[in-house]
């Protein structure tokens, strides 16, 4: 591994989002705001979900306004099973996991077919379909959601989600996993097809791609990484309801991707960082705080072409900025 | 007899009213290279779309190589072996010089479902790249954002696009469009050197490298085909001298 990287801006940046995520639960009660370590829990769930978003939308742009429905399909994986008392993870898990899948190939097939806007207006039509299914079903809650009393059960000695610590690092290292595939996913020859069909999809069909099968699996691949988002948040927090499924929340999986530099390894990650430390200090400052998030959002977009790690990037003597 | 690699038979095409390609006929023989010549809005875009599979023709066939493909996507055209060139380059922008070869070569390799091994440092692709961006020219480039390259530079890449996907045919449209003299003979002399290993159709507007490269040269005129010969009995025609060529 070529330890170089670590000393750009953005390797420095990278590293402190990481170490951030590791030490958190020490450094929370170290500054007397343990909530922070909650926080961080959850951060790392939505990254998750980012992760997931970046993957079709930042490598292969594919902008999908729907993509919270995957979180609200895993979530409610561990809530329907919950409520039935199976606490199995080996049920609940891979049922949540196919079902997101299922439910990526159901919406990918449909909504691939067409791009650009329509691509984003139906995949927010599907997910509010599922939205609005979840909250007319009165047996799971319907708007009210459902309270889940027991985290899903792994049958390992001294493995137990029960445990905040344990729960906190099983979020971790399944986070950093998705961030590890995503980097293998993206370089393999799969990864190329997709970015270059982001690039010039027309292109690739008159070389030889039949890109749609390309795309429809990426699509796959990141619901059910989102569902796995779901399956933790359920567990994290104990609860699920229609509103992890709501259009608001795939919005702000979009802005989270956009504002930590969409089409990069990490961008989402540092993305859900801002984005909800800002939105939590805000909040305890002033009632009134969307008035300053709000500008905030748009001077990002506005200036921040390729958000943070863009940004960094900037920084850097770039081998491909010679030309 | 010589084999035809391409046979185009009463193709047509409609946008509303307009007749962009009026039952059209074509015959291109193995390991020529075809012209097609004609004014603006003769159609000869339009064509090239049908043939490669971006257009769906309104009625008429198209036989390649012994087969019909007059309905296969374009995808499936490439790899029974007719792949389309760009007059408006079309490059992967924000890939390097060599990965946009690669991933013509990367597509005649088979599936592309391979999720784990880097493709970066697959020695095959990377190799297979480079030589053709060497025959093209191109090969101190290769490390260059297609995006940063000399708009002459990008019509080249074009070219070795299309050239890297291995075909038997080639359908070029305006290749040397935008290409300064040096470059444009450059092209020139490499499809020359081609003729042979390729059956190429060819549209082009310089009439110097047409008259020197074709074997046979058909003009269109309103999507319809008014003269088809040898490049001397183009010239001879009088018909197109006047409707097309000048009287120079």
């Amino acid at each position: 591994m070529n330890l170089e990287i670590l000393k750009t801006p953005r390797g420095i940046y990278n590293s402190l989002l990481i170490l951030l995520c590791i030490f958190m639960p020490w450094i929370a009660p170290a500054i007397g705001q343990d909530f922070f370590t909650d926080v961080f829990g959850r951060i790392m769930i939505v990254a998750i979900a980012a992760i997931s978003l970046n993957l079709i939308m930042g490598f292969g742009g594919m902008i999908s306004f729907g993509h919270a429905v995957f979180v609200g399909i895993g979530g409610y994986a561990v809530g329907i099973f919950a409520s039935h008392g199976i606490e199995s993870a080996y049920i609940q898990w891979p049922v949540g996991l196919l079902m997101s899948g299922l439910f990526a190939l159901i919406i990918g097939a449909i909504s691939l077919r067409t791009r650009g806007v329509y691509f984003i207006m139906i995949t927010l039509a599907f997910a509010q379909m599922i939205y609005f299914l979840s909250v007319s079903i009165e047996k799971y809650g319907s708007d009210d959601g459902l309270t889940i009393d027991a985290r899903s059960d792994f049958g390992i000695p001294f493995y137990d989600l029960n445990d905040a610590l344990t729960m906190y690092f099983t979020v971790f290292v399944l986070m950093v996993a998705c961030l590890l595939i995503t980097r293998k996913m993206v370089n393999s020859r799969f990864g190329r097809v997709i970015r270059a069909a982001k690039s010039n999809d027309e292109r690739m069909h008159t070389i030889g791609y039949p890109t749609y099968g390309y795309k429809l699996t990426a699509f796959v691949i990141a619901g059910m990484m989102c569902g796995l988002s779901g399956l933790l948040s359920a567990n994290f927090e104990d609860f699920v309801s229609p509103d992890m499924m709501f259009w608001t929340f795939s919005g702000e999986l979009i802005f989270i991707v956009v504002l930590g530099g969409m089409g990069t390894i990490m961008g989402p990650l540092g993305g859900a960082i801002i984005f909800l430390l800002l939105s939590e200090v805000l909040s305890n400052i002033t009632n009134s705080w969307h008035l300053i998030f709000g500008p905030f959002l748009i001077l990002v977009v506005l200036f921040a072409r390729g958000g943070v790690e863009g940004f960094l990037a900037k920084f850097e003597k770039s081998p491909e900025a010679k030309s | 007899m010589t084999e035809i690699m391409l046979k185009v038979e009463n193709l047509v095409k409609h946008f509303g009213g307009l007749v962009a390609t009026d039952s059209l006929n074509i015959e291109v023989e193995q390991g020529e290279i075809h012209a097609v010549i004609g004014p603006n809005g003769a159609g000869k875009t339009t064509l090239i779309h049908q043939l490669s599979g971006m257009l769906e023709s309104d009625s008429g066939t198209i036989h390649f190589d012994g087969q019909e493909i007059s309905h296969m996507s374009s995808a499936n055209r490439c790899h029974a072996g007719m792949v389309r060139s760009y007059q408006i380059t079309s490059i992967f922008k924000d890939f390097s010089v060599l990965d946009n070869v690669a991933m013509s070569i990367q597509a005649r390799e088979g599936h592309s479902f391979r999720f784990w091994k880097n493709a970066n440092k697959d020695a095959v692709l990377a190799g297979k790249a480079r030589e053709i961006l060497v025959e093209m020219g191109l090969e101190e480039r290769a490390e260059v954002l297609a995006d940063n390259l000399a708009h002459g530079e990008q019509r080249q890449l074009e070219i070795a696009m299309a050239l890297a996907t291995d075909p038997k045919m080639l359908l070029l449209d305006e290749p040397m469009a935008g290409m300064g003299p040096e470059e444009s003979s450059r092209v020139t002399k490499y499809l020359e050197s081609m003729k042979g290993k390729y059956t190429m159709l060819l549209i082009e507007h310089d009439m110097d490298a047409v008259f020197a490269l074709a074997d046979r040269i058909t003009v269109l005129v309103y999507g319809q085909a008014v003269a088809c010969g040898t490049p001397e009995e183009i010239r001879g025609n009088e018909e197109v001298r006047h409707a097309y060529l000048g009287d120079d």
